[in-house]
């Protein structure tokens, strides 16, 4: 799996591999104290990110007035719709239904499939195609408490603290609760997770986990979830709009949220979708490249339900709070912040900076990892220069060195296959890593029944906020799609029962774009994004937002 | 300047930088893609794309997003391709070969060309595991396709026009939920948790204040 050579080490990386490499043995022994909670403060509040002020925008208009969230994510909220009233006839439906999915994610998946059983007449709308999504990206693994030396209580603790101990007890709860049966819903879908010849689960650690109770399959977790859920929503035969996009929710007279407008990506064609209940699980906003960080997310990934669920009225919850995860890939630059998955570390490989030293423990949550790596490459200068930015070691042979030949090629062949096409051999050789822009921890505010703040609006996935708090565990958010996305499904379907559409209308448009004239905001941009545009660098072609 | 090559995009020429990959390259020169991009990290198959090195004998594949560019690269993307998903319900779903006999029987039509498993941009061995489906040996497909990403590559090249990726996913369904081992602790917890084992014990965590929980969370013991 490892091709012939195509990434150009400089020399003062080939150089500093040498240290790496000679400190090995030593640094695979060594066990690194953890960071006591004050210096974890002090830490993220130097480097992390979320802390810096000059980033973040205050909202003048909508629910959220009065609160900060990134500069970006505030000209979206802010912005005009893509429509007019008046463009779209509301009498002439194109779709019918009781439960309208949007996105085609891990959320969107669950959701439709518990809808489904309970009878509902269900549809998926999706930008792109069903399964392109952060879902399917997803390496390192699932979070449950089903050992017994573990309790949903412990992975409560570990979540809760984790998060800043901001997250909704009755949210974090269901989430924790739920679990071993979410693990086993898929299970018996057909997951194939890792398991031991006698059945008991291959568990790991995951960053701020205190019990091993990390589980996958392979380094494919989210992927084999992913094409698993896509394969029974299709043999379900529920009806997958793909390639189409909502770009503006519709109330009913009575304000309950009663369907979408939706948008061919391909022709522009507008189409009316009338449902009893909508479910938002349209998933993060990597692509919007907060503070001009790379990311991990895949090309859809840019904020669409928060402005979607924004403008009707739905209220948000920390979203001011977004999680770089700590290792992105920092070379070679055509794998720019691609993700390296945790589980790497959780299997060994320990950071190592431009020195060969160990300067932290590997396992950290991941804000406080993150901002430790910030630290030592900015601050400390004890890392190495690539050509977008910086970077330093993570040791990767150190697994093999711990679990014997062939662990990589067994627990993490996509992470092997990925430097692997560029001659990076991650058995023999460290890679270089940088912090990327992985997650949203903020997003819609939900109850306990998944709805929103506007009636019969639910919403499922990385697109709510309030689950994790303000920072997320490895491995409890592929969680929190499966248990809140069944959730939603089994809550909008049964809601749907008792439900009476009123007249349709799209009144918020203009009472919204009333309420930022008001305040003064004129802009030019449009939203949802949709998705974003890249030129890399051609400055010959002119290329307008999508 | 750049160290720049020429591509063929669609048989058109563009000069581009020599270290994009093919999906970047395309940006570069002026597309806006819509299909063609999924993931654009090797995960999704969305971006599946063949090309041709002017001069070269052999038509090689690959995932757009994980391809350098080279000079005189003729590319032509597949970011569709009819795949054949048969729809079944995997709760009375049987275990046997006769299973595939009956949703893909197109698999025993198989002329052993090899043509899969050399388009495979996953580097898997594709006729191989197509074989093990054949006999019924559901395990061993399962392990052996376990990376595919259904770009559907495979199947462009297939003579017998075999849809390996859907194959495979019947295969990995059935493997996952009745041939691997059950997990007695995983169902013992669901029990316990249904019981109510917990409730006391997380009511009272989720009534403490801050404080309280900081504490136990700073002092919580860790696993080694
Ligand atoms: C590289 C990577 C690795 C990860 N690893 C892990 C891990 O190991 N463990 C873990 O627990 N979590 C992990 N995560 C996080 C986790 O995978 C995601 O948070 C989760 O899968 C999100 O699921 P979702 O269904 O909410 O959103 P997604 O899976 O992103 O799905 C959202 C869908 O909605 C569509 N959509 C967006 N906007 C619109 C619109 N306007 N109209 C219609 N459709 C729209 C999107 O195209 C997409 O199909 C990882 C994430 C990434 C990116
Ligand atoms: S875009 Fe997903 S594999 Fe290339």
């Amino acid at each position: 799996m490892v091709e012939k050579r195509t990434a150009i080490y400089t020399e003062e990386m080939l150089e500093s591999m040498k240290k790496v490499e000679a400190a090995r043995a030593a640094n695979a022994e060594f066990e690194p104290r953890r960071m006591t909670a004050e210096e974890k403060e002090t830490l993220l509040a130097t480097y992390h990110p979320d802390y810096k002020q000059s980033e973040f925008r205050v909202l003048e208009i909508g629910v959220n007035k009065g609160e900060k969230v990134p500069t970006e994510l505030a000209a979206l909220l802010q912005a005009n719709s893509r429509i007019t009233a008046d463009q779209v006839d509301l009498n002439k439906i194109d779709y019918d239904v009781d439960v309208l999915i949007i996105g085609g994610g891990g959320a969107g998946a669950s959701a439709a499939i518990e809808a489904h059983k309970n009878g509902a007449n269900v549809m998926i709308v999706t930008k792109l195609r069903i399964g392109d999504a952060n879902t399917m990206m997803a390496e390192g693994g699932i979070q449950a408490a089903d050992k017994p030396n573990d309790s949903p209580a412990i992975h409560y603790l570990d979540a809760f603290g984790g998060g800043h101990f901001a997250a909704k007890p009755e949210l974090l709860k269901k989430l924790v609760c739920d679990a071993p049966e979410a693990i086993q819903w898929l299970n018996d879908l057909g997951v194939e997770f890792d398991k031991m010849p006698d059945g008991t689960m291959v568990t790991t650690h995951g960053g701020g986990t205190s019990r091993k109770r990390m589980h996958a399959a392979k380094d494919y977790s989210g992927a084999e979830i992913m094409r698993t859920l896509r394969d029974e929503v299709l043999n379900r035969q529920i009806p997958v709009v793909d390639f189409t996009s909502a770009v503006e929710l519709i109330l009913d007279e009575n304000g309950k949220c009663a369907g979408a407008v939706l948008m061919n990506m391909e022709t522009r064609e507008l189409l009316v979708a009338r449902a009893k209940t909508v479910i938002l699980a349209t998933g993060g906003a990597g692509r919007l490249h907060y503070q001009g960080f790379p990311t991990s997310n895949h090309y859809g990934a840019t904020a669409d339900g928060l402005v979607l669920g924004y403008r009707v009225g739905a209220k948000l919850l920390y979203a001011d709070t977004l999680q770089y995860h700590p290792t992105g890939a920092a070379f070679p630059e055509q794998i720019y912040g691609a993700l390296v998955t945790e589980k790497v570390r959780s299997l060994g490989a320990k950071l190592v900076n431009k020195n060969g030293e160990v300067f932290m423990h590997p396992l950290e949550t991941r804000d406080v990892s993150a901002a430790s790596i910030i630290r030592e490459c900015t601050a400390r200068d004890n890392g190495l220069a690539t050509s977008d930015g910086l970077g330093l070691w993570l040791d990767t042979p150190m697994i093999e060195l711990k679990g014997g030949e062939g662990t990589i090629e067994k627990r993490i062949p996509a992470m092997m296959r990925m430097f692997g096409k560029y001659g990076i051999d991650i058995r023999k050789e460290p890679i270089l890593v940088y912090p990327t822009l992985h997650y949203q921890n903020g997003g819609l505010d939900i109850a306990a029944d998944g709805m929103t703040g506007v009636e019969n609006l639910y919403a499922a996935g990385e697109v709510v906020g309030g689950i994790h708090g303000r920072n997320r565990l490895m491995g409890n958010s592929l969680l929190d799609i499966i248990v809140f996305g069944r959730n939603a499904g089994q809550q909008a379907s049964e809601k749907a029962k008792s439900t009476e559409v009123g007249a349709l209308t799209l009144d918020h448009i203009a009472k919204f774009a009333a309420e930022a004239a008001e305040a003064g905001i004129a802009t030019e941009v449009v939203s949802p994004k949709l998705l974003p545009v890249y030129d890399h660098g051609n400055k010959n072609v002119v290329k307008e937002a999508f | 300047m750049e160290n720049m090559v020429n591509i063929f995009l669609f048989g058109k020429k563009y000069a581009v930088p020599a270290n994009l990959t093919i999906m970047g390259a395309m940006e570069y020169a002026g597309y806006q893609l819509v299909r063609g991009c999924g993931c654009r990290n090797g995960f999704c198959g969305a971006c599946a794309t063949i090309y041709r090195i002017a001069g070269d004998r052999e038509l090689k594949v690959c995932l757009a997003c994980q391809t350098k560019v080279e000079d005189n690269m003729y590319i032509a993307t597949l970011p569709f391709f009819p795949l054949v998903k048969q729809v079944y319900d995997v709760e009375k779903i049987s275990q046997s070969e006769a299973v595939m006999m009956q949703l893909y029987p197109e698999i025993y039509a198989c002329v052993g060309c090899n043509a899969c498993t050399k388009a495979c941009t996953q580097g898997l061995n594709v006729m191989q595991y197509i074989a093990y489906a054949q006999r019924g040996d559901f395990e061993a497909c399962a392990e052996e396709s376990f990376d595919c990403v259904m770009c559907g590559v495979c199947s462009s090249r297939c003579p017998a026009g075999i849809s390996h990726p859907q194959v495979a996913m019947l295969a990995r369904r059935i493997n996952g939920k009745y041939l691997a081992p059950k997990t007695e602790h995983l169902e013992n917890r669901v029990k316990e948790i249904k019981d109510g084992t917990f409730e006391e014990l997380l009511e009272a965590l989720m009534q403490k204040p801050v404080s309280e929980m900081k504490e136990l969370y700073n002092n919580r013991e860790i696993e080694k």
